[in-house]
C-alpha cells in the first residue's frame, strides 16, 4: 500500500470515529464533560500557582539590600563604594542616601522633628540601597551579594529580610506538590473513564467486531477506529477543560484585581496561554488514547467470532 | 482445495462433533456437505475458515496445513475465504454498500476500486440499485444474496456458506444453490453445508454426507 492510500485510509477512520461519536452527542458529551472538569481541577490550581509566582516576582523590593556604612566614612566614600558595587554584574542599581537625607526623610516621616532638633550630631549613617539584577534575585543570589558587601571595608551592617520570601517560596513549593499530585491522580482517572468508555462502545459493537474478524480483519484494523475515538474524546475532554480554565480565571479576575488594588499593585490574573491550551488539548488526547489503549488491548482480543 | 484428513474435533463442554473425518475437494469444485443438524457439517465449516482448531489430525486449506496459520495469520488468511452465513451477519446499521465493501475495505483497495467492485458483486446476486437501502429494508432473501455479495466481492479462491438456504423458500433457495454453481464455474472452490438433500439432487456436485460426525457416504455424481 503507498503511503497516500495509507493516510487516506486513517483520515476516513478518524473522520469515520468522530461521526459514530456523533451518533450519541448526549453520551459523548458526558464522558468528554468529565474528562474536562478532571483536568479543569489541576490546571486551575496551577493557574493560580502561575500567578502567585509571578506576583512573588513582581516584589523585588524585598530583595533590596540595605547598606549602612560605618559613621567615620564620609559621603565621598559612599560614592565611591557605590561606584565599586554597581561595577559588579549581580548588582543592578545603586541609590546612596546620605546622612543629612535620611535625617530629613527621618524628620518629615516620624514626626519626631523637635526631638531630633535636639541632638547636636546626626545619629544616621550613609547608606546605600542595593537592587541585585534580576538573575542575582534569588535567595541564595542575595545572600552571597550580602557576604561579598559585608566583607568590604568601612561596611557597618548589611540588612536583608528575606526571611518571608523565603516562607513564599516553600508555600509555593508545597502548593505545587499538590498540584502534581492532583493532575497525576486526575490524570489516572481519565485513562481509567475513557477506558470504561471504550469499554461499552467495544461490547456494543461486539456483533460488528465478529463481522469483521470473520471477513479477514486483523485486530490492528478493528482497533483502530475504537482508538480513534478515544483520542476524539480526549480532544472534545480537552477543549472543555480550557473552556472551564478560562471562565473559571475571568470569574476570578475581578476580585483579585480589586485585592491586588488593595495592596497598591496592578497585578492582573493571567490565563492560560494559548501554547499551554495546546498542551492540554495534546495531554489529553494522549491519556485518553491511553485509556482506549488500556481496553482495545483486553476487549477486541477477546472477541473471537463462533 | 481441501483436505480432511483423519480429523477429530471435541469441544471443552465434552460433545465430539467430528470422529475421523476424512474428504477432499479439488480447486474450482462445487461440494454439498449433507446431514442432520449436529452431524458435524457447521463444525466442518469452522475448521476451514479457523474459527476453531482442530482436536486431532490434519486440514489443508488452499494447500496450507492449517495447523501451521498462527494467530496472528489468521486475519490473512481469512481473506482468502469468502463466508456465507444462515443469520447472514449483515451490519443493520450501515447500507447495503458498505456491508458488501467491508472484505475490500479490509484489504486495503483504493476507494475508486471499492465502487466498481461492489456493485460488480451487487449485480452478481441481482441485486444492482440496493446499494443505498439498509439491510433491514430488504427480504430474507435479498439479505442473504447481499451477504453472498460480501462473500465474493473480494473474489475469494474459496466460498463456505452454512445453510445458506435455511430461512429461504423453494424457489429462493434454488436461485441462491445456482448463484453458487455459477462461481464454481469460473473457478471458485465452493463448500456449502445444507440439510436439505431434495433442493440439490440436481445439481452436478459432489456430495459429503455426515452422520454423528462421521462421513457416511462421500460421491461424485458421473
Amino acid at each position: 500500500m503507498n503511503p497516500g492510500a495509507y493516510f487516506s485510509r486513517h483520515a476516513q477512520v478518524l473522520v469515520g470515529s468522530l461521526g459514530r461519536i456523533a451518533q450519541q452527542p448526549l453520551a459523548a458529551f458526558m464522558t468528554m464533560a468529565v474528562i474536562g472538569v478532571a483536568l479543569a481541577l489541576p490546571l486551575l490550581l496551577n493557574v493560580f500557582l502561575q500567578n502567585a509566582r509571578a506576583a512573588g516576582g513582581n516584589l523585588t523590593d524585598a530583595y533590596d539590600l540595605s547598606v549602612y556604612l560605618d559613621k567615620k566614612a564620609d559621603t565621598a566614600r559612599a560614592q565611591a563604594l557605590a561606584k565599586q558595587l554597581r561595577l559588579r554584574g549581580d548588582v543592578a542599581t545603586v541609590r546612596v542616601i546620605t546622612a543629612d537625607q535620611a535625617l530629613t526623610e527621618f524628620r518629615a516621616a516620624s514626626g519626631f522633628g523637635k526631638a531630633l532638633d535636639a541632638l547636636q550630631d546626626n545619629p544616621l549613617p550613609d547608606t546605600l540601597v542595593v537592587t541585585p539584577t534580576l538573575d542575582a534575585g534569588t535567595p541564595q543570589g542575595t545572600e552571597s551579594l550580602k557576604a561579598a558587601i559585608a566583607s568590604m571595608p568601612d561596611v557597618q551592617v548589611v540588612q536583608l529580610d528575606t526571611e518571608w520570601v523565603k516562607r513564599l517560596n516553600a508555600i509555593l513549593e508545597v502548593v505545587r506538590h499538590v498540584v502534581l499530585l492532583t493532575a497525576a491522580l486526575l490524570g489516572v482517572g481519565v485513562v481509567l473513564i475513557v477506558s470504561n468508555t471504550i469499554r461499552l462502545d467495544i461490547l456494543n459493537r461486539r456483533a460488528e467486531i465478529e463481522v469483521m474478524k470473520l471477513v479477514g480483519a486483523s485486530d490492528g484494523f478493528t482497533r483502530r477506529p475504537f482508538l480513534y475515538a478515544g483520542i476524539w474524546y480526549g480532544l472534545g475532554g480537552g477543549f472543555l477543560a480550557v473552556i472551564l480554565v478560562t471562565l473559571g480565571t475571568v470569574f476570578l479576575s475581578g476580585p483579585v484585581a480589586h485585592l491586588a488594588i488593595l495592596y497598591g499593585s496592578d497585578f492582573r490574573l493571567e490565563g492560560l496561554g494559548f501554547v499551554s491550551m495546546l498542551e492540554v488539548l495534546g495531554a489529553s488526547a494522549a491519556l485518553a488514547w491511553a485509556g482506549s489503549w488500556l481496553s482495545v488491548r483486553r476487549h477486541i482480543r477477546a472477541i473471537e467470532p463462533t | 482445495m481441501i483436505r480432511f484428513d483423519q480429523v477429530y474435533k471435541r469441544y471443552p463442554n465434552g460433545r465430539e462433533a467430528l470422529a475421523g473425518v476424512s474428504f477432499a475437494v479439488a480447486s474450482g469444485e462445487l461440494a454439498f456437505l449433507t446431514g442432520h443438524s449436529g452431524a458435524g457439517k457447521s463444525s466442518i465449516l469452522k475448521l476451514i475458515a479457523l474459527i476453531e482448531r482442530p482436536t486431532r489430525g490434519q486440514v489443508i486449506v488452499n494447500d496450507r496445513n492449517i495447523a501451521a496459520i498462527k494467530a496472528r495469520g489468521i486475519a490473512q488468511f481469512r481473506r482468502q475465504i469468502g463466508v456465507v452465513f444462515q443469520d447472514h451477519k449483515l451490519l443493520h446499521d450501515r447500507p447495503v454498500m458498505d456491508n458488501v465493501a467491508l472484505p475490500l475495505i479490509i484489504a486495503g483497495v483504493p476507494r475508486r476500486e471499492i465502487d466498481k467492485r461492489v456493485r460488480a458483486a451487487l449485480d452478481q446476486v441481482g441485486l444492482l440499485g440496493k446499494e443505498k437501502s439498509r439491510p433491514l429494508e430488504l427480504s430474507t432473501g435479498e439479505q442473504q444474496r447481499v451477504g453472498i455479495a460480501r462473500a465474493v466481492v473480494a473474489r475469494p479462491s474459496l466460498l463456505i456458506a452454512d445453510e445458506p438456504t435455511g430461512n429461504l423458500d423453494p424457489d429462493l433457495a434454488r436461485e441462491v444453490m445456482q448463484l453458487f454453481k455459477r462461481f464454481s464455474d469460473v473457478g471458485v472452490t465452493v463448500v456449502v453445508a445444507t440439510h436439505d438433500v431434495h433442493l440439490i439432487e440436481s445439481f452436478d456436485a459432489r456430495r459429503v454426507r455426515l452422520s454423528d460426525g462421521r462421513v457416511v457416504a462421500g460421491e461424485v455424481p458421473a
